[in-house]
């Protein structure tokens, strides 16, 4: 199936053994590299040349020109706007508590995937060039000394290769005694090597066609509309009740901004259904948005401040130009956090919105609640062929909230499962809240081009679901991302496990929810066999008449 | 007398630079914005609530105690002993001692011995342990030997060979009134004066900058209220005043 060792899952205890160090376990040459007409669009320098093959990565004769003084400058410029950046530069004491959190070092053995190596990778060169200490062993020949190392091609290659061997989930930086995150390093990393051409094209690409066209699919608004249309046809066959899914409906209360892989990815798609069989029980009126068509930010990816809050500005200008009272969110873990944690700061502040509503809310902060009072009326029986586990999303689970006490985002999305499901079994607690492992497909990684990376980053949840599936029956495991629905649909068979194990919690809650009117199968069936005979019939008069009529023309014709 | 004004110019001195160092770094940090809300949740929804959890982990080292029982009993060790032998140490600069330094005497003068055994289990860690020993740098390895030769010389002094503590505490009290006092020419003590000076030079250049620093790592200092409030950095809201979306387009 690939060309390297997939690692072994024994599901024992749930966690995996941390491995022995293999140097260069992992080095390449890192993703694809963005073209200059993609860079152009980030308002990136483009003054590099493609280097021909991936063996050329960071040569410096692709490099931007100057590349070594412009990386520095941006690395100056960086440390002087982000305090995390500069505080984390300088207060690591290399304590080694973060070397085995990190699910990439565990799942790949290579020393560089440790969170702390990762960053000493940028550490070192900050060291030599901008500490007292740096530069004072420097010249004595013995930078070495204080961890101090020059800037040179083989250390940008490092940077663009391990810098992507990162998913930002940040677990490294719950376990970090000062909190260092190791997410805040790879970023300004990333930024760094936007501006000497070595941007990756996953990101870059991706987020030119959501400048363009407000969407990561590049899917334009009449496709939109079509797909959107397509689904309601699916709720109506499969419940015979018309629920809406709007596009651009202005005057709506509720702006709905979801990750476009909910418009066709399977499972995404069944828990986008949810949502709409939700809104419409609870009598919401909303609509999404086809300028504002992406819940995901990859902005935050590559560390630009910049690019993040063009993206988030699409959502501001879409309720503007809606006139909706609330904004809500779907499904996704990123945007989430970008949402939870940012929209304010970067699209704010939205005084034209409700305040009588979280601004922005998560569509589990209302369904939950909604579940609670009995507004919804629910069969958990419907779900009685799975047994459910819970993946904690990174970015929810450490980087945002939900509802009003902090650790909402663990409770509220299990209160969901839960009340719509039967049966229910949490992974190892090692493994879930905020200890979670990453899907190993976050932040920019979800790409063909690291596959690799992204087998072996997803084995502690694979060998935790393992655990939970010999010793407690789970068959499905649900996710509130679609990066993490995504990678798992991906990767799992690498590790014995189906694509379909995989599932949306709005999914669940679909599968659960009768709807108001809804028919019963039997009632389906019926109806569908009335408008199948209705059809017969009518094929059948029309073959008569044509038959007829054939016959009249060749009667004429004699 | 020689000995006594060379290391009085070299306290002066030592005093100078790490105040100014450390306060330097801390103007830097202060001054840094912190552009994003990035507390690593779940985190406390209140400032009181933060400063709960900033004093659990200056304290309690509460995130080390989650990631690696070994390394927070070390880390213990070293630091709490660290705390009552520097209160110890403050009979030799106060007159009259306070009552605080006077409690941990009884105790100040053995723990020495724990504050060695931490540091030695933290060097061990970094020559046995894998995955510790590829992220150490030789100056790593140097820190953790210059606070054990530092305690080594201290407990010789303490137990071996006395030195004239009453010449040492005229000394440092002369320090204080800038005023030159000898020093007693015993080897010991003149080791321990020269490597505690080593350690105040290095503070501000070195990763002892955790100190001060963990005071102002977003991820632990913030509070987690950002739908609520909005958090906006200087030059982010210079994009928004100005109507741009890139830094280098800003007027």
């Amino acid at each position: 199936m690939a060309d390297y060792e997939i690692p072994e899952i024994t599901g024992e205890d749930g966690i995996v053994d941390v491995p022995k160090l293999v140097p260069d376990a992992m080095k390449g040459s890192g993703p694809w590299i963005s073209k200059q007409e993609f860079q152009e669009f980030m308002h990136f320098p483009t003054d590099f040349t493609m280097p021909e093959s991936v063996d050329n990565y960071g040569d410096a004769d692709t490099l931007v020109e100057n590349w070594k003084e412009r990386a520095l400058d941006k690395m100056a410029d960086l440390k002087g706007r982000y305090r995390s950046l500069q505080v984390y530069l300088d207060i690591c004491v290399k304590c080694g508590a973060c070397t085995d959190k990190c699910h990439y070092y565990l799942g790949s053995t290579d020393p560089k995937n440790m969170p702390v190596a990762r960053q000493d990778l940028l550490r070192k060169v900050y060291r030599y060039y901008f500490t007292f200490a740096g530069k004072f062993f420097a010249k004595l020949g013995k930078p070495e000394f204080v961890g101090a190392a020059e800037l040179t091609e083989d250390v940008v290659k490092d940077w663009y290769n391990y810098y992507h061997q990162c998913s930002q989930c940040r677990r490294c930086s719950v376990f970090c005694p000062y909190g260092i995150d190791t997410a805040e390093i790879s970023m300004a990393a990333r930024e760094i090597l936007d501006h000497i051409g070595m941007g990756q094209k996953y990101c870059t690409e991706i987020m030119g066609k959501v400048h363009k066209i407000g969407n990561n699919l590049g899917l334009p608004a009449g496709a939109l509309a079509d797909t959107l249309e397509g689904l309601e046809e699916d709720i109506y066959d499969e419940t015979g009740v018309e629920v809406k899914l709007p596009l651009d409906k202005k005057g709506s209360d509720i702006l709905l901004i979801t990750p476009s892989a909910d418009f066709f990815a399977e499972p995404h798609v069944d828990g986008l259904m949810g949502y709409a069989k939700v809104f419409h029980e609870l009598g919401l009126d909303w609509t999404l948005s086809s300028y504002a068509s992406e819940g995901a930010n990859f902005g935050m990816f590559i560390g630009s401040y910049e690019n993040m809050r063009k993206i988030s500005l699409r959502i501001r200008q879409a309720a503007l130009d809606l006139g909706v009272k609330r904004i809500v969110f779907g499904e996704c873990g990123h945007a989430w956090r970008v949402a939870y944690s940012f929209l304010n700061t970067l699209a704010g502040p939205f005084d034209f919105l409700d305040q009588n509503y979280p601004i922005p809310q998560h569509v589990l902060e209302i369904t939950e609640p909604a579940l609670a009072a009995g507004k919804l009326n629910i069969d958990k029986s419907l779900n009685d062929d799975m047994t459910l586990t819970f993946h904690d999303s990174c970015n929810i689970a450490r980087g945002s909230r939900m509802g009003d006490k902090p650790g909402g985002q663990f409770e509220i999305p299990r209160n969901v499962i839960k009340a719509v499901c039967n049966n229910y079994v949490d992974m190892p607690s090692e493994t879930i809240h905020d200890a979670t492992f990453c899907c190993g497909g976050g932040g920019g990684i979800l790409t063909d081009d690291l596959m690799e990376i992204r087998v072996k980053g997803a084995l502690p949840r694979m060998e935790a679901l393992k655990h939970v599936t010999e010793h407690h029956g789970v068959t499905h495991m649900a996710a509130i991302c679609a990066i993490c629905k995504s990678q798992f649909t991906k990767v799992i068979p690498y590790y014995g496990f189906t694509m379909d194990q995989i599932v949306s919690v709005h999914q669940l809650v679909s599968n659960a929810l009768i709807l108001t009117g809804q028919l019963t199968e039997e009632e389906i069936e019926a109806k569908e066999a009335a408008e199948e005979a209705e059809r017969l019939a009518a094929k059948e008069a029309r073959e008569k008449a044509a038959a007829e009529k054939a016959a009249k023309e060749n009667k004429s014709d004699a | 007398m020689v000995i006594g004004v060379i290391y009085a110019v070299l306290f002066w001195a030592a005093t100078f630079v790490i105040v100014l160092g450390v306060a330097n770094k801390i103007r830097i940090y202060w001054k840094t914005p912190a552009p994003l809300k990035i507390p690593t949740t779940p985190a406390p929804v209140t400032q009181g609530g933060v400063v709960v959890r900033m004093m659990m982990e200056v304290l309690l080292f509460k995130s080390l105690f989650r990631s690696d029982k070994l390394l927070w009993i070390l880390s213990i060790m070293f630091h709490y002993s660290m705390l009552i032998i520097v209160i110890r140490h403050f009979r030799y600069v106060l007159d009259p001692v306070w009552g605080v330094v006077d409690f941990v005497q009884p105790y100040g003068k053995y723990i020495g011995f724990i504050f060695i055994l931490g540091l030695l289990g933290l060097l061990a860690r970094r020559i046995f342990i894998d995955r510790v020993r590829y992220i150490t740098a030789p100056s790593d390895r140097a820190m953790l030997g210059l606070l054990i030769l530092i305690a080594f010389s201290g407990l010789m002094m303490q137990f071996v060979s006395h030195t004239d503590i009453v010449m040492v505490k005229a000394f440092f009290r002369g320090l204080i009134h800038f005023n030159w006092q000898p020093l007693p020419a015993d080897a010991a003590l003149l080791i321990h004066l020269t490597l505690v000076l080593i350690l105040m030079f290095i503070f501000p250049i070195s990763k002892l900058l955790h100190a001060p620093g963990v005071f102002f790592s977003p991820t632990r200092n913030q509070v987690d209220n950002p739908r609520e409030k909005r958090h906006l950095a200087p030059w982010a809201a210079e994009l928004e005043k100005q109507g741009k979306l890139y830094l280098d387009e800003l007027d």
